[in-house]
């Protein structure tokens, strides 16, 4: 099956053709795309804050950031500035290791799953069979670093807030995984990769939001939830807990905590494009473009075009998820932890259930559109 | 009620002054089981100022400029009621332009100050954007202020006899513009929220003050109106010229935090009518009794001697609070601002007693507050609409 291009298997053809040992040129590739998603995702979430700063200044009929660079572009970076060169406060009374290593729990937990993020046939970091599972397992690390914070700030609001971020976080995590499952029950795979090429072939058709309408609402509200957005920010609501497990956070601590939940919800958006949206699928299907055009799949220039083409899809249908997200958050009030709960519970999860044995179900009465 | 026993300790945590939802510089000290209200207590006087004491050694023209800091989202009805107080114990009459001039000013003080709730209590709820959209209605009340008075919050504009100077030329077209314009933006304002269901979650069936209680608590403008009670002083005390006016009291029967919502929207609206049918309705003369006197006392008259003449020659006429004492109030858009004053036949009131709205709302918070969530501590409060200017005066 053709595949498209292929780096790893160039650049390490092209060592090899240097003159060095496989297992060398494999280890040279290795650090490669690790280090350019974690740049590529940073560089998201910087643009993400743009984008909040942005669409919330024109939801409220301001104009927001506009000196900062054109269009106020480089505001990013000089909040990345400024909170590097802040000092960095610890409560006297906190606890030292607790206090440091939350923010740092949550942003690793966020940076790993990137790695199963594809962004075209071969430009995912690594193609495990697991894939979305490991995002469903680690993303539940994030809560135990806000847990963590929360608790060694020694400070009520921090604790609240870490309390609440728990109790969310595990409450929303059965909605996901429930939602992520009938897609995977669908392509029959649990990797990311498998999951797009279930969907391609027909352009915006094929697409998984068509055949799952409903888990494409459920990880959607689950996955805001997950990423402590408005209307389920409880955890760092400002009108209640001043900031949440944030409070006593400041400089590059409180920076983690911020890029940690943008690049939480940069990475939350690129799995709703890959789980429902076609991944880096075309609206209209490469092949058939192709097709068209009269040129042939084995084109380099084709290829070349296929994967930009893939990544800039990947990521204008995440894009387009975060404006959603932006535009909900300054739209809506926040929901009581209470009311939180019991959406979380007695409405999601009944719901994601029944959503996963219509699926089983349709899966078996059509297996030609469901995936057999 | 049966306990579960692995109860944690309950937890007391210090919301204010410094909170971003307390208001200003209100203190709450609450007692937490979780996410539970167990307790609040209230805890004020970081804004005390010593309102009162500060009036007992200034004539009343003096006094003027520090009564805005009162309630300073609803500056007009300060200033009212601190030129209602004297002028009833000495029954000074006040032309009838001016007694119109005030109504307008006080129902345009009115929305601005409702406005300044509305954003406010949907922040407190989460939702930040009804904030800035306020503020374009807001900005334009304040443009009209001050057109007419020179200042945008501080106005010190009313007099005892009328008011400190006649409308400019265009103004009254001005704000007819605005309520033109400000009636659909209501309605914009109730697409936006009312029928949100987050935000019908958070505040139906919160913070539900039955009939009984907020007449007991001494409840007084929506917070009042909200439980039932069609109470409003400008229909019960017949003050100033609302008679002239076709419009009515806003009223719900909940009593809950969406009923204030309700009737707070409602109230917008009969402002704005108020406003529009005073402007149709301003009559021409004098605006202050002063002027009214001179032109009633013709060219000999000793008010159009040289002091009197130019404003900067005598400052302040020194106006005498004769014996007596009384009880004024107003309908304050946070419910009734009342002044106790007694007078001692001296420039100076001999006391001066301040009831602010705000202050005799806020005591029924714990009582709402206690069992519900943490949450709703903010939606709470919010509705209630204080001011902490005028709570610690």
């Amino acid at each position: 099956m053709e595949t498209g291009i292929d780096l790893q298997r160039s650049f390490v053809q092209l060592l090899q053709g240097v003159g060095l040992t496989p297992g060398l040129a494999h280890a040279l590739w290795l650090p490669l795309p690790m280090v350019s998603v974690l740049t590529f995702a940073t560089i998201w979430a910087l643009v993400a804050t743009w984008l909040e700063r942005k669409v919330s200044a024109a939801v409220q009929q301001r104009i927001g950031p506009e000196y900062a660079g054109p269009l106020g572009m480089l505001i990013p970076i000089a909040d990345v500035v400024k909170l590097l060169v802040k000092e960095n406060v610890r409560p006297a009374k906190a606890d030292r290791w607790l206090f440091a290593l939350g923010p740092v729990v949550v942003v690793m937990a966020v940076l790993l799953a990137y790695i199963i993020v594809p962004f075209g046939h071969n430009l995912v970091i690594t193609d495990l069979g697991v894939g979305i599972f490991l995002w469903i397992a680690i993303s539940s690390i994030a809560p135990i670093g806000l847990l963590m914070a929360g608790y060694g700030s020694n400070n009520k609001y921090s604790l609240l807030g870490g309390l609440r971020a728990a109790a969310q976080s595990i409450s929303y995590e059965v909605p996901l995984a429930l939602a992520v499952l009938a897609v995977a029950m669908m392509s029959n795979s649990l990797s990311t990769i498998d999951i797009v090429e279930q969907q391609t072939g027909y352009g915006i058709l094929g697409w998984n939001v068509w055949r799952q309408p409903v888990g494409f609402l459920i990880f959607w509200i689950a996955a805001l939830a997950e990423c402590e957005r408005l209307p389920f920010d409880l955890p760092e609501a400002e009108e209640e807990l001043v900031a949440g497990y944030q409070t006593e956070y400041t400089a590059v601590n409180f920076m983690l905590f911020y890029a940690g939940s943008y690049l939480n919800l940069v990475l939350s958006c690129l799995l709703v494009a890959v789980l429902y949206l076609g991944g880096w699928e075309s609206p209209v299907s490469v092949a058939a473009l192709a097709g068209w055009l009269g040129l042939s799949l084995e084109n380099p220039l084709v290829q070349v075009t296929a994967g930009m083409l893939g990544i800039t899809m990947t990521l204008l249908k995440a894009y387009f998820m975060l404006f959603l997200a932006i535009l909900l958050r300054w739209t809506v009030p926040r929901v009581r932890i209470d009311q939180l709960l019991d959406l979380g519970w007695k409405f999601l999860l009944p719901v994601a259930l029944a959503n996963l044995l219509l699926t089983a179900a349709l899966k078996l009465t059509f297996p030609g559109v469901f995936g057999g | 009620m049966t306990m579960i026993e692995t109860r944690t300790e309950p937890m007391v945590i210090n919301f204010g002054p410094h909170h971003p939802s307390m208001h200003g510089v209100l203190r709450l000290m609450v007692t937490l089981d979780g996410e539970n209200v167990i307790d609040c207590e209230p805890v004020l006087g970081y804004l005390h100022r010593s309102m009162e004491k500060i009036a007992e050694n200034r004539t009343v023209v003096q006094y003027l400029p520090y009564v805005t800091r009162w309630d300073y989202l609803a500056t007009m009805f300060t200033e009212a009621i601190t030129v209602n107080a004297p002028e009833k114990l000495a029954d000074v009459p006040v032309p009838k332009r001016a007694s119109y001039i005030r109504v307008i000013m006080l129902e345009l003080s009115r929305i601005a100050s409702h406005l300044l709730w509305l954003g406010p209590f949907l922040a407190d709820v989460g939702a930040q954007t009804p904030f800035f959209y306020i503020f374009r209605e807001r900005e334009m009340v304040y443009d009209l202020f001050e057109a007419a008075t020179g200042m945008r919050m501080m106005h010190n504009y009313f007099r005892v006899g009328g008011v400190a100077a006649d409308l400019p030329y265009g103004w009254v077209d001005k704000c007819e513009d605005f309520c033109r314009y400000f009636l659909p933006k209501v309605d914009e304002y109730e697409r936006l929220i009312t029928d949100n269901p987050i935000f019908r979650k958070r505040v139906q069936g919160v913070g539900t003050l039955s009939r009984e209680d907020a007449i007991n608590w001494g409840m007084s403008g929506p917070m009042l109106r909200a439980s039932g009670v069609k109470w409003d002083l400008r229909k019960v005390d017949h003050y100033e010229c609302y008679d002239d006016f076709d419009w009515e009291v806003q009223w719900a029967t909940d009593g809950d935090c969406f009923a204030r919502y309700v009737v707070r929207l409602g109230e917008m609206r009969q402002s704005a009518k108020i406003i529009l049918q005073a402007l149709k309705g301003l009559p021409g003369g004098p605006y202050e009794n002063l002027e009214a006197k001179r032109i009633a006392s013709g060219p000999k008259s000793e008010w159009g001697g040289f002091d009197y003449q130019f404003i900067s020659k005598k400052s302040s006429p020194t106006f005498k609070i004769p014996k007596g004492e009384h009880y004024v109030r107003v309908e304050a858009p946070k419910g009734e601002l009342g002044v106790y004053l007694l007078g001692d036949d001296s420039v100076f009131p001999w006391r001066w007693k301040i009831r602010p709205p705000g202050f005799i709302n806020l005591q029924v918070l714990p009582q709402l507050v206690r069992g519900m969530k943490v949450a709703d501590i903010m939606a709470i409060l919010g509705s209630i609409d204080i001011i902490m200017g005028e709570v610690d005066r």
